[in-house]
């Protein structure tokens, strides 16, 4: 029973098989919604005016920030996501003067956040947002290791209900039919949402309009097996803070073989330590017979032994005996033979 | 066996209670700390840096020098070697100890511990190998638990329910070698996710595997560190038994290290040659790389063969020492080190004072709680009562 309850556990660590559909992260076939969205961003449109900054702090009802959002002096130096800043956006040096690029969570494919979170706390949707779900959480932090593009952000100071935050790509707003808060404001169309074969569409057209504006490659289309946020740039990606070395496949991808080594050991293992059990037992019980044999051997040996020994004794002590014997008549002629003497002599003296 | 009162009473204020006493208050300033300001109130933590030296440390170095539970235990009896049965029951106890500390250093590094049995009651993260590990944890925690039990028992005078777990001897060592292989290689299964944090030279497909089989040579390696260092404070409890086999099993330990140290060395020169990253090796953390494959794997290697075939005694207890502080080596290098080392060096993070403090207020509940039980049950003896009756 114990064993039973025991390896079905273990078997759900590891089968993917038995999970809910919509938990799919894991398989390595997941295919994307059909219809996910999401936003193409352009690096040569962004004029670095912090507006998305300020929309998404509005509608997400987020702390106000150490400087006003109209202060560009925070461009000087490099920024990332936090608890209390779901997007922020950079300046980097180009080659025809400063390249801004907005960062905010990518809302993967295949999100490494959700493959990697024990409790499901993250979820895909079919719209392509990544929501997570707070009253689960445990605050491993699990997702902030796996994310590769280092978005999840952890309230550190909070003692009771630490939360980790992140873009929602405006999931409660999508659901309304209102376009991202960043999305909206945005005065340059730097930010396009859409279905996300669209804007795959529209990015390779702009590609192919202005070859010169553009580098011909869709960031986000391949990388970490596809995201639902797009870029595309004149800059070298790597330039303007996003990694070029990050490959394409997705976080499931990347530890599939780990899941999947489970339920063999699970299954194997027992077998194999139990054969080797079961050998080691078998030697013992040889070892043990043969030592049991040896002291039979060793017995018997020793039983015929002794009987020849008392065999040996007893002859001995025969002839010691016969011996004896002969001493004792022996005596008992010559005491015989000199008595005679003696009377012969007495008779002498007799007559 | 009332050890306690037959002792002559020696003053409290030895230098290892005033040290512990010290640890243990500072750990309960920190603890406090931390549940009313938050781990931003006493980690170095960050945005950047979500683990620090409580997953580097307490759980990824404690799990693994916690593996002489099943090592020992595997080799006592399915292995059938009886030599290393006087070594079994301080192996359990120092690994339930252990993952029982695990388990307690996680209530600090988690946001809400509470929470902690939700992934496996409340909604599973099946695709989690962090699932995985709080799974097997959880049961082998059980598991040791039980194995652990008959020592109580025994104490405790219940033969009855002792001689029924005794039975169960061979079922829990097959269980917990299972869940040790598991969660021994998912914790570095974990880093697997993150091809594009952790430095080429440690990241490898082959992460699982390296764990489980560094966990071995820890496991074994703590063994015979860690009853050199009860010997000296514990020998009047250890009978007979114990000590003639003690010798052995340094030996027997000793050289089953010395071949999987070995094992393990050319397994990460597999990797390394799979991935083909030879070209890092001359750079800086390559050199880091070198002094951790040439001093703490094939030194030691090398040191415990030496010392088993002069029957070296005192140099395989350095090359055990030298082995338990290569598993830290390792474990911080995945953890730390080498974890985000693309960030630039003012966003690397390097531990707090509370951190530290905590840690050390760890291992020394340990301490504290190992020399308890040693004292007062049949650990390093045999119960009269149930003399050759295993
Ligand atoms: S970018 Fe990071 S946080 Fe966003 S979906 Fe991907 S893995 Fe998750
Ligand atoms: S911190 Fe929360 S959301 Fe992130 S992996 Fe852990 S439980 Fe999941």
């Amino acid at each position: 029973m114990l064993r039973r309850t025991f390896l079905g556990l273990l078997g759900a660590a590891g089968a993917s098989a038995a999970l809910p559909k919509s938990a799919k992260a894991g398989g390595h076939e997941f295919q994307p919604h059909p219809d996910t969205h999401g936003v193409l961003f352009d690096a040569t449109r962004c004029i670095g005016c912090r507006r998305c900054e300020k929309a998404c702090n509005e509608v997400n009802d987020l702390p106000a920030p150490d400087k006003p959002f109209d202060d560009l002096s925070v461009l000087e130096q490099e920024r990332r996501t936090t608890e209390k800043a779901y997007t922020v956006v950079n300046k980097y040096a180009g080659k025809g003067g400063p390249v801004f690029r907005k960062t905010q969570c990518n809302h993967c494919l295949e999100p490494a956040c959700a493959s990697a979170c024990f409790v499901r706390a993250f979820k895909k949707l079919p719209n392509g947002a990544v929501v997570y779900d707070a009253s689960v959480c445990v605050g491993c932090r699990y997702c902030m290791v796996a994310c590769p593009f280092g978005i999840p952000a952890y309230e550190y100071d909070e003692p009771i209900t630490p939360r980790v935050m992140k873009c929602t790509m405006c999931a409660p707003r999508l659901a309304e039919g209102k376009l991202p808060g960043c999305v909206e404001i945005c005065p340059k169309e730097a930010l396009v949402y859409g279905p996300r074969e669209e804007l795959i569409k529209v990015a390779r057209e702009r590609i192919r309009r202005f070859p010169e504006r553009y580098l011909d490659h869709v960031y986000g289309e391949k990388e970490m097996g596809g995201t639902s946020w797009l870029y595309i740039s004149g800059e070298p990606f790597s330039n303007i803070g996003l990694r070029e070395d990050l490959g394409t496949k997705s976080a499931p991808e990347l530890t599939a073989g780990a899941l999947a080594a489970v339920p063999m050991v699970v299954g194997l293992w027992p077998v194999v330590l139990g054969g080797i059990w079961a050998v080691t037992q078998r030697n013992a019980k040889i070892a043990n017979q043969e030592r049991v044999m040896a002291v039979k051997d060793a017995l018997t040996k020793a039983g015929s032994e002794a009987e020849k020994k008392l065999a040996d004794e007893l002859s001995k002590a025969e002839v010691a005996n016969k011996r004896r014997i002969e001493v004792e008549v022996k005596k008992a002629v010559e005491e015989a033979l000199s008595a005679k003497d003696d009377d012969a002599e007495n008779n002498e003296e007799e007559s | 066996m009332s050890v306690d009162n037959a002792a002559p009473k020696k003053s409290f204020f030895t230098p290892f209670n005033l040290i512990a006493t010290m640890i243990l208050i500072a750990g309960v300033v920190v603890s406090v700390m931390r549940f009313t300001g938050g781990l931003g109130a006493v980690t170095n933590l960050d945005q950047n840096n979500p683990w620090g030296i409580w997953i580097g440390f307490d759980l990824l170095c404690g799990v693994a020098l916690a593996a002489g539970g099943y090592t020992t235990s595997a080799a006592c009896y399915i292995f059938g070697l009886k030599k290393f049965h006087a070594g079994v029951r301080p192996a359990i106890l120092t690994a339930f100890l252990g993952y029982a500390l695990v388990v307690f250093a996680l209530g600090y590094d988690v946001g809400r511990p509470w929470r902690l049995p939700y992934p496996i009651f409340v909604q599973q993260g099946t695709t989690s190998l962090l699932f995985e590990v709080g799974l097997c944890v959880m049961l082998y925690l059980t598991v040791l638990f039980i194995e652990f039990s008959p020592a109580a028992l025994e104490w405790l005078g219940m033969r009855k329910i002792r001689n029924i777990v005794v039975k169960m001897t061979l079922a829990l060592t097959i269980f917990g070698v299972v869940l040790s292989t598991l969660h021994q290689s998912s914790l570095g299964a974990l880093f697997t996710i993150a091809p594009s944090k952790l430095h080429p030279l440690w990241y490898s497909q082959y992460l699982p595997l390296f764990f489980f089989v560094s966990s071995i040579c820890a496991g074994m390696s703590m063994v015979i560190f860690e009853g050199t260092l009860s010997h000296k404070p514990m020998h009047h409890l250890m009978d007979a038994e114990y000590l003639d086999n003690h010798d052995g099993l340094i030996l027997g330990f000793g050289k089953a290290t010395s071949i999987v140290l070995f094992g393990y060395f050319a397994i990460k020169v597999i990797g390394l040659a799979y991935d083909n990253n030879w070209h890092y090796l001359t750079t800086g953390y390559g050199a880091w790389f070198m002094v951790e494959m040439l001093g703490f794997v094939a030194l030691p290697s090398f040191l415990y063969a030496i010392g088993v075939r002069d029957r070296n005694i005192t140099l395989i207890k350095w090359a055990a020492g030298l082995t338990v502080l290569g598993i830290v080596v390792n474990r911080f290098n995945i953890s730390m080190v080498a974890f985000n080392y693309h960030l630039p060096a003012a966003l690397r993070y390097f531990p707090s004072w509370g951190e530290i403090t905590i840690s050390l207020f760890v291992v020394t509940i340990g301490v504290v709680v190992f020399r308890f039980i040693t004292t007062r049950m049949p650990i390093f003896f045999e119960h009269p009562d149930y003399k050759d009756e295993h």
